[in-house]
């Protein structure tokens, strides 16, 4: 079937290349952007483009719910406030933190890619092909990432039922507190 | 005579991709899924734009009947080439931008509602082995990426700086996000049933419709993709005598084309997608192939779509929300509750249902459906306007008194 064995090639890296890219550039135009509206925009490509990621790192699942969340739900709600405001053309002017937060920033992302470089990551094919794992852990591996739905359905709802719950509980808990705040008397 | 899935040899996918492998040499796999893979998404796409062509004559043709009029009838045999002419009338026509609108916002929005339309089709399963793409995530990834519609209403109708288009589309996407979810919790049921959001394991599961096993799901996910389609009873987006014309006002030639294009292709991908759903997909009777009974069942989905448009009054802003949020959100909860606890009843250790026990829960689920539909209608529908009883004016007889 199409699909299938296409990790480490050409293609995955020539997409990996042009979602860096644009999310990167995507994320700069939403903060360099004068025209609010457009921002929100740039900030939904640069949603879809970590949704690709997650698709690249087969993790199909959690790009489809960024979809779905951050780009159907989250991004419109930035665009119904957005909206609401008087000045929309020209509602992100230059201020003078601009260089300092810049630095700031730069630095915060150094850091980052430095320890992301640095680390030495334990990459789960490697064990494989070092054969360090049991035939059994091997077979189990391949199992999680040819259909990762089941296995985080497990985790969610049976092993960590009550964290998930007590999520849902604060959530709710919010929900209402906005109601209570905003609600006409 | 059993309700199967009937392999098409030729008609399947997969046996494309064997014969394009054959005809390269040995070890070039890649470039015959590659190759293979553009051929038949071209084929799909340009099968799809072809039939939203035909389906806009059957549309208006149709919706003409119900009304008592002819439709197009001019140009072709009871007017068939009407799209062909619409057409070059939309292409040629100029195209005009605002001059206070946000000139590449407006251009991208026709795209930007365009593409997630099609992308769907990547899901869809024709047949036993055709579809472009073997997503496990399959229903997750309708969803997700048919919420990506919101956005390129909100760019039509900010775009093209016209208040009427702005009104439309804020209207229309209050709308949309509030229907997204009644339908994603529509979807649930199905998920719980068949224990896969891969599209082509939820065709596997149906050894019965799922119509018949969760009529209550199939009310509240057709009512909501109406919705999402905004079609007649929920056509808020674009209420014609109240908004001009919603969020495409200012939009023209080309670009309005694209707009419709992407309007009319959702009844047809949505009725795919119910008919996948709920109706058994690619399932039916030998020695009719698969495909064609899917294209059977997207057919007759379409006209019951149809016939509710030609039917229904348009429904009023408040009205709409409160459907979403009281009445469909309401009945989704009773669905996911009840399917839920069935599945648990029912299921051996393996996690498989019979059919016979489906039949079982089709009966449950059958009284549960009319039980909630008529506390929800009781609870929520309107009343009937009292009418005051007719008294007579007190100077209807003034004459006659007077003489």
């Amino acid at each position: 079937m199409p699909g299938q064995g296409t990790e480490a090639s050409l293609t995955v890296d020539v997409v990996f290349w042009v979602l860096a890219v644009s999310s990167i550039v995507a994320a700069f135009a939403v903060v360099h952007m004068r025209n609010l509206f457009r921002a929100a925009l740039f900030l939904i490509v640069s949603f879809v483009a970590v949704a690709g990621m997650f698709v690249l790192l087969r993790a199909e699942f959690i790009a489809a719910v960024q979809v779905l969340i951050y780009v159907g739900a989250i991004s419109v709600l930035i665009i119904f406030a957005i909206l609401m405001t008087g000045e929309v053309e020209s509602g992100s002017p230059a201020h003078s933190l601009r260089i300092p937060v810049g630095i700031l920033a730069a630095l915060f992302g150094l850091t980052a890619i430095f320890v992301s470089v640095d680390t030495e990551w334990r990459i789960l094919d490697q064990f494989i092909e070092a054969g360090l794992l049991s035939a059994g852990a091997t077979a189990q591996v391949r199992d999680v990432f040819s259909n990762t739905i089941p296995w985080i359905a497990r985790m969610l709802v049976q092993d960590f039922v009550l964290a998930f719950e007590v999520a849902s509980v604060v959530l709710l808990a919010a929900i209402i507190g906005a109601l209570a705040l905003i609600r006409e008397r | 005579m059993s309700y199967e899935i009937h392999a098409a040899g030729i008609l399947d996918f997969g046996s494309i991709y064997a014969f394009i492998d054959s005809l390269l040499p040995e070890g070039l796999d890649w470039l015959a899924f590659t190759v293979g893979g553009f051929v038949l998404s071209f084929i799909v796409i340009n099968a799809l734009v072809m039939s939203t062509a035909v389906y806009t004559w059957f549309e208006r043709r149709t919706l003409g009947r119900f009304q008592n009029r002819l439709g197009p009838n001019r140009w072709g045999p009871f007017g068939v080439l009407q799209p062909i002419a619409d057409l070059v009338k939309l292409i040629t026509k100029e195209d005009t931008t605002p001059d206070d609108a946000d000139r590449w916002v407006m251009t991208l929005a026709p795209v930007v509602l365009l593409v997630p339309t099609l992308l769907v089709v990547a899901v869809v399963p024709f047949g036993q082995d055709s579809f472009l793409g073997r997503l496990n995530i399959g229903i997750l990834f309708v969803l997700g990426v048919t919420s990506v519609n919101t956005i390129a209403i909100f760019m039509a109708g900010w775009g093209s700086a016209n208040k009427y288009a702005m009104l439309g589309a804020m209207r229309g996407v209050a709308m949309l996000v509030s229907y997204e979810v009644p339908m994603a919790l529509g979807v649930v049921g199905v998920v719980l049933l068949s224990g896969s959001l891969a599209l082509f394991d939820i065709v596997e599961a149906q050894p019965i419709p799922f119509l018949l096993v969760q009529p209550l799901g199939f009310l509240i996910f057709v009512a909501a993709a109406s919705a999402e389609m905004s079609r007649t009873p929920f056509d808020q987006i674009e209420a014609e005598s109240e908004l001009g014309s919603g969020y495409n006002t200012e939009y023209s030639g080309i670009k309005f084309a694209l707009l419709f294009l992407a309007e009319f292709m959702a009844p047809l991908i949505n009725s795919m997608i119910i008919v996948v759903l709920f109706l058994g997909g690619t399932r039916g009777f030998s020695p009719v192939p698969g495909q064609i009974w899917f294209i059977l069942k997207t057919f007759a989905v379409v006209f019951a779509l149809l016939w509710v448009r030609a039917t229904w009054p348009r429904l009023r802003v408040d009205q709409i929300m409160g459907f979403a949020w009281k009445g469909l959100f309401a009945l989704s909860l009773v669905n996911i509750f009840a399917i839920a606890i069935e599945v648990v009843i029912f299921q051996d250790e393996t996690g498989a249902i019979t059919a016979g026990q489906m039949w079982i829960m089709a009966a449950i689920n059958w009284a549960i459906t009319i039980a909630a539909v008529v506390v929800t209608a009781r609870t929520l529908g309107q009343r009937k306007l009292e009418r005051r009883r007719a008294s007579p004016s007190p100077l209807a007889n003034m004459y006659a008194e007077a003489d």
